[in-house]
């Protein structure tokens, strides 16, 4: 120690939370979905999550030497990311794709804007939905749950919101339904495991509850008031998954309470509107993304005022 | 082969400024990666390789007519109403590629829809009439209309081949044997953006890399002494060539030339 009179700006306290603390937070708050996923749809599961975690690090690592930038492949959010692309793929998807859906979600969403706290969208969103557009059949094939673990037999059905939006009647209770026994991507079905995970962030301050809570909300009342069974849509689908991990993510959302709520209303009204009126079955990874896109806006429109400030109008100025 | 040595002993016989006329428009003026002109076709019609040659030929074809048309009226056309005049002019020709087009490729036209017409107001040639044309004499107007359309042209046929290799597994509609599993999302729009992003970026690093090749060649001397234009360039102080974004300095001597050719 030359100096032992510290001389530094504030702050001077520093609570302890750091960047790989939340992102182990995160990481223990998916795991229970992450067992769930196993038990569901198999060992096949496990070998989806591997892969997407070791191209999201390997992308990750790399990119930070091509770009010549400090290395921050410790913090963990790589591996999020991973984990949460896993999530949103189909237990059957080809291992291949799953590593090019990790290292789109590293290199094109996140790196190439500049790393963590850069990226205008969730990296794992833009993974799957680059999968999704580029890889159709593959990511529409959803494998049908507890029929042990080979892989070789598996038989493939259509999920529930499927099944419900296109009229059908659903063969899965909403017992069934809250446990995740039903098809559909790695770790959305598990609904129990989710609010787990979701109830522990809450608890250990990782997340607040706004935006979770609004969206779910608004989902729920919008399918109810358009006549569909909201109990159905709010356990199906993508949308605990997409709610609680991927719309609270600290980069792509507002900031402040008023702009999270707006931003929650809208990915409930943008789910509800691609799940009934749209072409595709399921909406919430787009809506997030769509929504990441307008953040500035609303942080614009939701910027607190200064104590003692009035409001002006626009043309004032 | 004959032709070809032909039009090479030509082109070597040229003077230079001649020259430059022709290569500038290949890769470091190249009208769509370093002036990001005509973007609109060149997202919408790159899906295949042959999309993209039909496409820039029609559009060469296009450019190099209306150049010299232009650059023989251009003392003719009133400086107030030439804008309306280069229009006739580029869509007459605009008119006769469509023509033949639909008459000896229909595949072609039904793979280029609306964006065949749509040649008339594709930025790439009203701004080499305006740019150009207009104030340089035929000779060296035709050379810039072939020398920017084969960049276009080159252009277009690269991002064509790397949508179509990648998203449909096919090369000029000849499959590649299944090496390459299709992957979609390069045929559709999001695709288009991304491989134009990432061959912007590849061209820029090219010039730049040229541009220092240049600078070292140079015997100690800036590369800007050399230029004409240097007294009224306001980037000529600059020494570095890499600091500058390298599209406006181009630009910046490119204007101050064209000024000077204006008899």
């Amino acid at each position: 120690m030359e100096n032992p009179l510290i001389i530094t700006s504030s702050p001077h306290l520093h609570c302890g939370m750091t960047t790989r603390g939340v992102m182990l937070d995160v990481l223990i708050a998916l795991s229970p979905a992450a067992a769930a996923s196993i038990l569901l749809f198999g060992w096949r599961s496990a070998a989806v999550v591997l892969v997407c975690v070791a191209s999201c690090i390997a992308a990750e690592y790399l990119s930070r030497i091509i770009l010549k930038r400090p290395q921050t492949v410790g913090d963990l959010s790589a591996v999020v990311t991973g984990v949460l692309l896993a999530f949103n793929l189909p237990a059957s998807v080809p291992l291949w794709q799953a590593a090019i859906g990790g290292v789109v979600a590293i290199v094109v969403a996140k790196q190439m804007f500049g790393g963590l706290g850069q990226n205008f969208v969730n990296p794992a969103l833009v993974g799957r939905i680059v999968l999704m557009a580029s890889f159709p059949e593959d990511m529409n094939r959803w494998v049908t749950p507890l029929q042990g673990a080979s892989g070789v037999d598996t038989t493939t059905s259509a999920t529930p919101l499927e099944v419900v939006i296109q009229g059908g009647e659903m063969n899965y209770s909403l017992q069934e339904l809250f446990v995740g026994i039903r098809p559909g991507s790695l770790g959305e079905t598990c609904v129990l495991a989710l609010i787990l995970g979701g109830l522990y962030l809450v608890i250990r301050r990782v997340i607040s509850p706004t935006i979770p809570l609004v969206y779910i909300g608004t989902v729920f009342v919008m399918t109810w008031l358009l006549g569909q069974n909201p109990f159905i849509h709010i356990l199906s689908g993508g949308l605990m998954l997409g709610a609680i991990f991927m719309a609270t993510d600290y980069t792509t959302t507002p900031i402040n309470k008023t702009g999270k709520i707006v931003f929650a209303v809208g990915c409930g009204l943008l789910t509800v509107l691609i799940r009934v009126f749209g072409s595709l079955p399921e909406g919430v990874s787009f809506a997030i993304v769509i929504m990441n896109i307008l953040v500035p806006l609303i942080e614009r429109a939701t910027r607190p005022l200064p104590f003692g400030e009035k409001r002006r109008l626009r043309n004032e100025r | 082969m004959r032709m070809f040595r032909m039009l090479a002993a030509f082109y070597r016989m040229l003077p230079s400024r001649h020259k430059k006329a022709f290569t500038k428009g290949l890769i470091k003026e190249n009208p769509v990666l370093r002036l990001v002109l005509g973007t609109c076709p060149t997202l919408a019609v790159t899906t295949a390789a042959v999309n993209g040659l039909g496409m820039g030929a029609a559009a060469t074809f296009v450019l190099v007519c209306s150049n010299i048309a232009i650059s023989l009226l251009r003392k003719l056309i009133p400086d107030k109403v030439r804008l309306p005049a280069f229009i006739v002019i580029i869509a007459a020709f605009t008119t006769i590629v469509q023509m033949l087009v639909k008459a000896y490729l229909p595949a072609i036209d039904k793979a280029l829809g609306i964006y065949l017409p749509l040649i008339v107001v594709n930025c790439i040639i009203l701004g080499r009439a305006e740019a150009f044309a207009s104030k340089n004499s035929v000779g060296l107007s035709a050379l810039d209309g072939l020398g920017m359309g084969a960049g276009f042209t080159g252009a277009l046929i690269l991002m064509g081949g790397i949508r179509e290799l990648l998203g449909n597994g096919t090369l000029f509609g000849f499959p590649d044997g299944g090496i390459i599993p299709p992957i979609t999302i390069f045929v559709l729009p999001a695709g288009g953006f991304f491989v134009f992003g990432m061959l912007i970026w590849f061209t820029n690093q090219l010039v730049a890399r040229f541009d220092k090749q240049a600078a070292r060649g140079d015997t100690g001397e800036h590369v800007c002494a050399a230029c004409p234009g240097a007294s009224i360039c306001h980037s000529a102080p600059v020494v570095d060539s890499v600091a500058v974004p390298a599209i406006e300095k181009e630009l910046a001597v490119a204007g101050s030339k064209e000024g000077r050719d204006h008899e």
